[in-house]
């Protein structure tokens, strides 16, 4: 089986060549590649089944006036784009959207990220105690459930919590944050959480970056900056885009925080995307346009996802 | 040969996953056995559900033996529970046999087809016919006529003050309101006086569910000229001056800083804090809530309170400007229904007949401070003489009212929870508030079903 060495793009063909079993004596490699793709099997089966399955149920539920109660509980309706054209018009959407962005934006995209890499680049040249202590730190706030996590920052934020009795010992003035700033403190809330994340990836990245070429340009004379912009972050990219990738993912899913902490109140001030589509769908009973408006955030994270791989090209390592 | 064994290892987990994802969720669905699963709600200050619960299994089991009855408890608050009930309903393998509903969800969930019609069982049980009160088996009625539910008991809403905080703020005891405006002006005379106190609770926004809609906008809204619905033309009313002038109390209270502070106001926990803490402790002045609260504090209660009965008192909710009849109450109470894919009818309605019959009812609605819906218990001596207000709730029957009985009302209640938000948030402006409120209820029912005021 092992003596065909050449390729000859057998692995490119059409499945349906190799299932006919004639077809499949004569091309030796289409055979081999099926036989390497069967080990793929149940976890192609289990992705579809588990993820593509909830996918296309909520596509599909999207376009009925499916409900928790009342007949279209019984029997919903087929009603076309009629969820959308009604998201499009909803005074909330626009306002959920905002924050979704603004949430993924400043507790991802910056914060996770850039406090992530400032810790990894940090850690790195730190002594070993010094690492090991920031780390179980920080890791600690990443392997907490995440409901122990946001009752740990509600405890905090909360009127009569942690930081306002810290600001009271200082003879600060405190200040009821989960009510007067709930973006701010659900954002650091999801920074506190996620940076670990980050700063974990970019530690294994640090690691593959070569000694050698560092040295090199140190002895070209380039400094600490020079070398973070010119010589790491252009090698770590492909760690960086990954990175990127997971967290907006992550982010943008992020729902019992929230709801622990302000259930997106006050007044609509912290509700994100998938607490706007839990209020609709389950607070209101409307599942159809909970649903539609899961699938606008799927659209959202599929945006995210295409832009980190056209700009930063992960894979493209020459 | 071993190869082949090799590539196949993977699936194998996949296949244990498959094999026990199709078993039978549980064996308590396979017929002829007997067992039935009730669910009900119960929360840290709300446990008289499951002492009822608790009390109609022991007998049941000990009336029936063999049979078994699974209680499942959800502890939640009220909108968590009835969207937790409503995704067990959904499924036939989750849907518990019996189950705690509040009567304005009847209508709609008899129409999703969760609920099995109760008539002919009905007709068999002596009880129905020579005890429950007539008009409270409209609580169990579906739009179709038919019979999906068991009236628990009924409520009535209405002030409720402590005398002690009013004695120290310089107010006449027995307080006697006649108009929106003496409630305020009380408020203020405590605020004033006890700075630390809350002078005046009335709940409100979309974390309070409908404790909001129900203690807080409905009190108000149907003490003015307007209602919700207009039940001759059935259609929503939407632009009216109550509505307006309802908001704009809501608007004095909490931007006017009578109230509780609104992030306080808005946690969904509120309630507890409030009756099992402030009242006992003094740092309440009024607020508007239902009969049943006296239940915190009873000796069977969560917050006993043996104080109780001397230091709080309780008024009728004025009208608007003191327009007739002089004072207002809202209606609603829980029920028993049984779901419609049940394996087992019979015994489902057995237990709920054993968990509502005298004894059982009697305790429940003692303990709970609820209006009798059965005539026997609330003659009963015992049941009368159990709380000194019990006769003051139970008069309130005769200007009460009641929620509209559609289907959209859930949906509707929702986005007047969220204009009570905007507004004590001071997010909108009354009107802005109103106007949003309008256009979400068109956007609910159509434009045909609404009609402007």
């Amino acid at each position: 089986m092992t003596a065909t060495p050449t390729r000859t793009g057998g692995a490119g063909r059409p499945p349906q060549a190799a299932r006919r079993p004639a077809a499949a004596g004569r091309t030796p490699t289409a055979r081999r590649s099926l036989r390497r793709a069967v080990p793929l099997v149940p976890a192609v089966v289990l992705l579809a089944l588990f993820m593509l399955g909830p996918v296309i149920w909520s596509v599909y539920g999207s376009f009925t006036n499916a409900s928790l109660s009342g007949t279209a509980a019984s029997s919903p309706r087929f009603v076309g784009l009629d969820n959308y054209l009604a998201l499009i018009t909803d005074p909330d959407f626009p306002n959920a959207l905002w924050l979704t962005v603004v949430f993924l934006l400043l507790s991802a995209v910056i914060g996770q990220n850039f406090l992530g890499l400032g810790l990894a680049l940090l850690t790195a040249a730190a002594p070993r105690a010094v690492r090991s202590i920031v780390a179980t730190t920080v890791v600690t706030a990443w392997v907490l459930p995440e409901i122990v996590a946001a009752f740990a920052c509600y405890a905090f934020f909360s009127s009569d919590g942690t930081l306002n009795r810290m600001l009271a010992a200082v003879n600060a003035e405190p200040v009821d944050w989960l009510f007067t700033y709930p973006m701010a403190a659900v954002i650091l809330a999801n920074i506190w959480r996620g940076t670990a994340f980050s700063m974990m990836i970019y530690e294994a990245a640090l690691n593959d970056v070569a000694p050698e070429i560092t040295e090199a340009a140190v002895i070209d004379g380039a400094g600490g900056w020079k070398r973070l912009i010119y010589v790491t972050i252009p090698m770590i990219r492909n760690s960086i885009s990954t990175n990127l990738m997971l967290i907006t993912l992550q982010t943008l899913s992020v729902f019992t925080l929230i709801f622990v902490m302000t259930s997106g109140g006050p007044n609509q001030r912290s509700t994100t995307l998938p607490i706007f589509a839990y209020a609709e769908a389950f607070g209101l009973g409307k599942v159809g346009y909970g649903t539609a408006i899961a699938t606008v955030m799927l659209l959202i994270g599929a945006v995210f996802s295409i832009l980190y791989i056209r700009v930063l090209k992960p894979g493209d390592n020459s | 040969m071993r190869k082949s064994v090799l590539w196949a290892a993977p699936a194998i987990p996949f296949l244990v996953l498959a094999a026990s994802g199709c078993a039978p969720a549980g064996n308590d669905t396979e017929g002829g056995d007997k067992s039935i699963t009730v669910a009900y709600q119960t929360t840290a200050t709300y446990t008289q559900v499951d002492k009822l619960m608790k009390k109609a299994k022991e007998d049941f089991e000990e009336a029936n033996p063999g049979s078994t009855v699974e209680l499942e408890p959800i502890q939640a608050e009220e909108n968590d529970y009835a969207t937790k009930l409503a995704l067990m309903q959904r499924s036939p393998d989750t849907a518990p046999d019996v189950f705690y509903e509040d009567s304005f969800r009847v209508r709609p969930d008899a129409e999703a087809g969760y609920l099995l019609a109760l008539d002919e069982y009905l007709a068999e049980w002596e009880d129905w016919d020579s005890s429950f009160i007539d008009s409270a088996k409209q609580a169990g009625l579906g739009a179709d006529g038919k019979t999906y539910a068991v009236p628990m008991g009924t409520d009535t809403r209405a002030l409720w003050y402590n005398t002690e905080v009013f004695e120290e703020a310089g107010l006449d005891v027995p307080w006697e309101p006649k108009t929106w405006d003496d409630i305020l002006s009380a408020a203020g005379k405590i605020k004033a006086a006890i700075p630390d106190a809350v002078p005046f609770n009335i709940y409100s926004g979309t974390g309070m569910g409908e404790a909001a809609s129900m203690q807080g906008f409905e009190m108000l809204l149907y003490g003015t000229e307007d209602t919700l619905y207009d039940t001759e033309e059935g259609k929503w009313v939407v632009g009216s001056q109550g509505f307006r002038d309802s908001l704009q109390f809501i608007s004095d209270v909490y931007v006017g800083g009578l109230g509780p502070e609104v992030a306080t106001a808005l946690d969904s926990n509120y309630y507890q804090q409030l009756n099992g803490e402030g009242y006992p402790t003094n740092k309440v002045g009024a607020s508007i809530d239902g009969s049943w609260i006296a239940g915190t504090w009873l000796e069977t209660g969560p917050a006993p309170w043996p104080e109780w009965s001397e230091v709080m008192a309780v008024a009728p909710m004025p009208t608007q400007n003191g327009q007739e009849p002089g004072a207002t109450s809202m209606s609603g109470g829980w029920t028993l229904a049984v779901g419609a894919n049940t394996k087992n009818p019979d015994m489902a309605f057995d237990f709920i007949s054993t968990a509502l019959n005298k004894d059982n009812t009697l305790s429940f609605n003692k303990d709970a401070s609820q209006v009798p819906v059965r005539s026997d218990v609330a003659e009963d001596p015992s049941f009368t003489e159990s709380s000194p207000v019990s006769k003051f709730f139970s008069d309130l029957v005769e200007v009460t009212h009641y929620r509209p009985t559609t289907s959209d009302y859930p949906e509707i209640s929702g986005s007047i929870q969220q204009a009570m938000e905007a507004v004590m948030t001071g997010e909108q402006s009354v009107e802005e508030a109103a106007d949003a409120y309008d256009d979400a209820v068109r956007n609910l029912v159509g434009d045909d079903n609404v009609i402007e005021k």
